[in-house]
């Protein structure tokens, strides 16, 4: 009789499938893991806790795209976008497919690249499963969204201007910059940083937000891919662990990364920021909130643990610390200067929404934000609505707008300069200073959208010239919520105002 | 020494209900917190989901894998075998 055997065993049995190369040097064979400097002793120490075998993944994964396709397909044959919320819920969604779906994608390559290149089959097995999750993340994401994209603007594109567009560029230099990284520093980068310390971040809110929006297919797009995400925190924790614990030498090196990481991660992170306070028309829980449970507590209670490998908390917590109550406000003002060359619409906030803001930013938001609001929204009664006419200076690093202040003074633009090889860089904060200052020569090739426009590389040199270069529809996917054909069609479905025009005719 | 919670959120469908409830039986200082859309469940240090409990909560039996099909995210070290699924911070030593 045979017996069946564990799943510890099962594991060791199912994933232990690599060998000792000899017609070529295991070292021709995997050139990419030693020139990080990350020290391995030996590669069998490394074990995915959940101890997820191909078979069983198979199963699971299979299971969750007939719930979940069952669920889209009952969606759209219901018109379940008529339940939202309101049509300004919308825009969330816009920066979803443009700024994250991407990044699904990227990932996907990147996690191919390790599941190939890293020397240790347990590690290599992790990696393409999680590569093969990242490309169903990206095919849902789209397939479910494509609904959107039959009955409003700013999703048509996304693709397109995810390599072009200027607040876009934001996310994807993070994936850039982590896929010409090493194998090892990739792991720190995606595997632990994005993935456990902020994933939460990103998509606790945006599908606690849909739910509390009416948003029915996202909340299940977002929670089939999150059910993955649990698997990929384990990897990213067990990769950083794995390096911790194979030598001394590896804990600088990894301590470096981590902060950098953290650093890079949240930045990216502010655009959730303006999200989840402005662009959700109703709010489970503020940005402030959210990074309090899934960063100070959880994140504390993770650097905790790792302490006893001589891991420290990452750098720069103590800015994260004070710019939490004003992060969300000044990204918010940024897109709303700025809301021509965005494939998105901005508003002024109503009375509502800012009491909300008042609630949950007692300390500022009555203080330094509310009656910049104010003023903007007189201007637009005025008919003078402000645009910023000029293009901003962008953080050479993180590629954000240079739109943070001091934390001393929040009329000051926080403002940093480094000299390299006689020219001048600019970064918003002394985070993004210190990782250029360690590796220029790999920042100074950034591609930073405003640049390229002054440079003449993005189809000539006004306003025109580059929203047709982006391929936008002009008037249709960008300027103000209020007045635009989204605002039209979503009044119409609720049975007010004029009925638009046809969105195919537009 | 304070010692720091770990966290679970599973997502607000039928399964997940007898997984709730078997934490609750299997973990007394466990606290739930109903969101939209999920449940969020902290614990001090620890926090284990039992195949025996769950598979009696549920009437047929349930492979701690299943897991998968309800997790939206955690916090802590995980550990899982046939009969039980645990997350924990510090090092791990088997318990009853």
């Amino acid at each position: 009789m045979s017996k069946r055997l564990n799943l510890k065993e099962r594991y060791k049995h199912m994933t232990r499938l690599g060998w000792e190369t000899t017609y070529q040097s295991m070292d021709d064979v995997f050139p990419y893991d030693t020139y990080e400097g990350i020290k391995v002793k030996d590669w069998d120490a490394w074990e995915d806790p959940f101890r997820m075998t191909m078979d069983s993944y198979w199963k699971y994964q299979g299971e969750k795209e007939k719930k979940l396709y069952a669920i889209i397909d009952a969606f759209a044959q219901n018109n379940g976008h008529t339940n939202l919320s309101d049509g300004r819920y919308l825009n969330a969604l816009k920066l979803f497919l443009q700024g994250v779906t991407p990044l699904e994608y990227q990932a996907h390559r990147g996690f191919a690249h390790n599941g190939r290149h890293m020397r240790g089959e347990g590690a290599r097995v992790a990696c393409q499963m999680q590569s093969l999750d990242e490309l169903r993340h990206a095919q849902t994401q789209i397939h479910t969204i494509s609904h959107y994209n039959k009955h409003f603007n700013g999703f048509h594109e996304f693709p397109h201007w995810h390599d072009r567009v200027w607040y876009l560029s934001v996310p994807k230099s993070f994936f850039d910059d982590a896929r010409t990284a090493g194998p090892f520093e990739f792991m720190i980068a995606v595997g632990f940083s994005f993935e456990y310390v902020l994933t939460n971040l990103l998509f606790v809110p945006f599908m606690s937000g849909a739910a509390f929006n009416g948003d029915l297919s996202t909340v299940t797009f977002g929670f089939s891919a999150q059910s993955d995400e649990a698997r990929h925190m384990t990897l990213g924790l067990e990769a950083m662990k794995f390096m911790l614990e194979q030598h001394e030498d590896n804990v600088p090196i990894v301590q470096r990364w981590i902060d950098k990481w953290t650093w890079r991660g949240y930045k990216v992170l502010s655009l959730i920021a303006a999200m989840q306070d402005y662009m959700l028309p109703e709010s489970p829980m503020s940005w402030k909130e959210a990074w309090e449970v899934y960063f100070e507590e959880n994140g504390g209670a993770l650097f905790n643990d790792l302490a006893r490998y001589g891991i420290r908390p990452p750098k720069y917590l103590e800015v994260c610390a004070a710019e939490k109550d004003h992060l969300s406000h000044q990204v918010w003002g940024v897109l709303y200067n700025y809301a021509a060359p965005a494939a998105m619409h901005t508003w002024i906030p109503d009375d509502r929404k800012l009491d909300w803001l008042s609630e949950k930013y007692p300390d500022t938001f009555d203080k330094y934000y509310r009656p910049r609001f104010l003023h903007w929204r007189e201007m637009e009664k005025q008919g003078k609505r402000f645009y910023n006419g000029s293009l901003p200076m962008l953080c050479q690093l993180c590629q954000i707008p240079m739109a943070f202040t001091e934390m001393d003074d929040f009329t000051q633009t926080c403002f940093r300069t480094s000299e390299y090889k006689d020219d001048k860089y600019h970064f918003c904060s002394d985070g993004c200073k210190d990782i250029f200052d360690y590796e220029p020569e790999k920042y100074v090739q950034a591609w930073l959208p405003v640049h390229q426009i002054y440079q003449g590389n993005c189809g000539g040199p006004t306003l025109d010239d580059v929203l047709k270069w982006y391929q936008f529809n002009v008037g249709s996917d960008n300027f103000d919520y209020v007045g635009s054909e989204d605002e039209a069609r979503w009044n119409d479905l609720q049975g007010k105002g004029e009925k638009p025009a046809d969105k195919s005719a537009a | 020494m304070m010692v720091d919670n770990v966290f679970l959120a599973l997502q607000s469908v039928d399964e997940a209900r007898y997984i709730v409830e078997a934490i609750e039986d299997d973990n007394p200082e466990a606290k739930i917190e109903y969101q939209p859309a999920m449940m969020r469940i902290t614990a001090p240090g620890r926090l284990t989901i039992k195949r025996s409990t769950v598979s009696e909560k549920m009437g047929r039996d349930w492979d701690p894998q299943e897991l998968q099909l309800v997790l939206v995210t955690f916090g802590g070290n995980v550990d899982e075998t046939d009969d039980e699924f645990t997350l924990y911070w510090g090092e791990y030593s088997k318990q009853d």
